[in-house]
């Protein structure tokens, strides 16, 4: 592990000179709030937030990707064959990712790199991508990211974590990703004061008012908790819209259509949400999650109880909190996380007498 | 509206020990400032959790469609209008809700005032006239009427428009409100300016759905967005699906929307949607004198044909 130093003009030449290797990302301000966007050459992140409005997730997993396309043109040898669609899978660097973004990347990774399947067009774009952290040093009320499995400097999912020191940044290089950023960035400044990153990890951490339980989730029966009495309370609320899944950096659903525009035709992945009525719809009609209780049930089991049950690696959430401020109706994860948490079965047995 | 969350759990807590109704429905405190969380109750313990300030800005007439039950639902005036909109349109009968009116000075909003102060919002407090703003390193008295929601600032019908039992005295209409400047600016944009004006308004669209289903009105079984035959649109980012979804939903609240503003509200992205709705809103009253959802016997404009319905584009 190295540590570089990077004064502020330093870090501007550094981002400026490693766009002609990488294709550059970062937080901007677009209208009312942040997203990340492609940087244009010479444009800097602007790091004057907390958390962007959507997660950064897009940059691997777009809302919409085309993966196949086609055509129906009969007098073309090659009518009807499904191809796949050019990706740009030169390297690329997101500057300025949190460390509870960096970490929710690992938990997606769990779906799309498993064993037996693989996706290539999220591994393309992960294995292409460098990933640059951005210390939280300012956090919300509403980040619970230490009690969800990572912090404001935590370092999973990184290739290189920097951090505020006065005036200038210090860098911690944490993967040869990183070591290779850093070296087109030609940030070569090394530094040797790891104890100031300690410093800055403890008054970070300190500043998080927000925690969730989750030691009981694993140990909990499966079926008393999806038969636990609070479930039509948590979802009466609930409006079915998609802000809780698409606004999540863990979120990985997605649906696959076709669409066709006169003879030429591409195949597509989109986000998809288990909100949504459709999400379960049968080709029957049938639909087996059909109520507002069981959706909102499957949400928040499959992250607090069916995903800690799987893997082995915790919730699936890092805390980021966006659910948290953007749910229209504010239902609230963490309240959810603590019901479920100090769910008794025997409360079950109890409450129905 | 200090004093209406007592008289609310009051209401509630007899309607629900004399029988009256087997469920209340209305808002509790929420997790977050400005923000607050509809809620049920159906015993006379649990009205305890009754909540009601300037941030019950979620129409609680979305929660009536296709009740069973007998139920009592906590109404501002907007929510009252969608309600009258339900029964004609056959979605909730009459004598099966026992309307609680709230008489309304106006919901604020959020993003707004968030817009308005440096540093993340800690607490939120209000009186009658003023809503103080407090961050880590200040604190900022706003009037209410800075920050209101702006349907709520455009609002003339803040009281209940049909009600079983009122909070409080009705407070006094807002009159001079100039409803439509902001539409009628639009009008006046030539064809190049006003594409370039919805394209900006509705490039941020993530089509989570949020401001319909946050909508009394968008009650359909199945949504012609997500209808699959046919297949009305593309299920992508496509601008012209995206565009398709918000212009077509607002022809389907024609004559029906009372501009409660739950659409806006709820979009995580902040699209003003309000603006299709609002010109078709002041298109039925320019040609039909029509507003939604004011009286139980009359027939909306797009329900009924009158000798006097305006003919001029008809050539």
């Amino acid at each position: 592990m190295t540590l570089v130093k990077i004064d502020k003009k330093t870090w501007a030449e550094g981002l400026t000179a490693a766009a002609d290797a990488y294709r550059l990302y970062g937080p901007v301000k677009e209208k009312d709030y942040h997203q990340f966007k492609a940087l244009e050459k010479g444009e800097m992140p602007d790091f004057d937030m907390v958390n962007t409005r959507l997660s950064p997730k897009a940059l691997l997993f777009p809302q919409s990707e085309e993966m196949l396309e086609f055509s129906l043109d009969e007098s073309r040898d090659d009518h009807h064959i499904m191809k796949a669609v050019a990706t740009d899978d030169t390297p690329r660097a997101v500057v300025g990712i949190r460390p509870c973004d960096a970490k929710s990347t690992l938990l997606v990774k769990l779906n799309f790199d498993t064993p037996d399947v693989k996706d290539p067009y999220w591994l393309n774009a992960y294995h292409a991508t460098t990933f640059i952290g951005m210390a939280c040093d300012t956090p919300l009320s509403t980040c619970f990211c230490t009690t969800a499995g990572c912090g404001p400097y935590h370092e999973e999912g990184l290739d290189m974590l920097v951090m505020y020191q006065g005036d200038a940044y210090l860098a911690k290089l944490l993967t040869d990703k990183g070591k290779a950023f850093a070296a087109a960035a030609g940030w070569s400044e090394t530094a040797d004061d790891p104890a100031v990153f300690d410093a800055g990890r403890k008054a970070a951490e300190g500043r998080i008012v927000s925690t969730v339980k989750t030691d009981n989730l694993a140990d909990t029966d499966l079926l008393e908790l999806h038969g636990a009495p609070f479930w039509d309370d948590i979802a009466f609320s609930c409006i079915n819209c998609g802000t809780c899944t698409f606004s999540c950096p863990t979120c990985w659903c997605f649906d696959i259509q076709d669409e066709v525009h006169g003879k030429s035709g591409v195949r597509m992945k989109n986000w998809d949400s288990c909100m949504f009525p459709i999400f379960t719809v049968h080709t029957t009609g049938h639909n087996p999650r059909d109520t507002k209780t069981q959706r909102v049930r499957q949400r928040f089991m499959h992250k607090l109880k069916y995903f800690v049950d799987k893997y082995e690696a915790g919730i699936m959430c890092v805390g980021c909190g966006r659910c948290v401020r953007q749910c229209p109706v504010n239902i609230d994860i963490r309240r959810l996380c603590e019901q479920m948490n100090s769910f008794k079965p025997a409360d079950a047995c109890a409450a129905q007498g | 509206m200090l004093g209406y969350t007592e008289k609310i759990k009051e209401i509630a807590g007899r309607l629900l020990k004399e029988c009256t109704v087997d469920m209340v429905i209305g808002f509790r405190k929420g997790t977050m400032p400005m923000m607050n969380e509809p809620c049920f109750a159906t015993t006379p313990e649990a009205v305890d959790t009754l909540w009601w300030d300037s941030n019950c800005g979620i129409n609680l007439a979305n929660y009536l469609t296709n009740r069973k039950e007998k139920v009592a639902v906590i109404a501002k005036g907007c929510d009252s209008r969608n309600i009258v909109t339900h029964i004609i349109e056959n979605k909730i009968k009459r004598d099966q809700v026992y309307i609680v009116g709230v008489p309304c000075t106006g919901m604020i909003d959020k993003r707004k005032i968030t817009g308005m102060v440096k540093g993340e919002i800690i607490a939120v407090s209000e009186t009658e006239d003023t809503i103080k703003i407090k961050t880590a390193d200040a604190e900022t008295l706003f009037d209410k009427t800075e920050v209101l929601q702006q349907n709520c600032a455009l609002c003339i019908h803040r009281n209940p428009v049909i009600f079983d039992e009122m909070v409080a005295d009705a407070v006094q209409e807002q009159t001079d409100v100039d409803r439509y400047a902001d539409i009628q600016k639009i009008e006046t944009m030539g064809t190049e300016e006003k594409w370039q004006f919805f394209d900006d308004l509705l490039s941020p669209c993530i089509r989570c759905y949020a401001c319909r289903n946050a909508c009394p009105l968008c009650y359909c079984p199945t949504c012609f967005v997500d209808e699959a035959k046919p297949q009305w649109m593309g299920k992508g980012q496509d601008p012209l699906d995206v565009r398709t979804f918000h212009f077509l939903r607002a022809y389907h609240c024609a004559g029906r929307c009372t501009d409660c503003g739950a659409c806006e509200r709820a979009c995580p992205v902040g699209i003003n949607m309000r603006l299709l709705t609002r010109k078709l809103e002041m298109d039925c009253q320019e040609q039909f004198g029509w507003e939604a959802g004011l009286s139980l016997d009359q027939r909306p404009a797009m329900d009924v044909y009158q000798a006097n319905d305006p003919e001029a584009f008809i050539k």
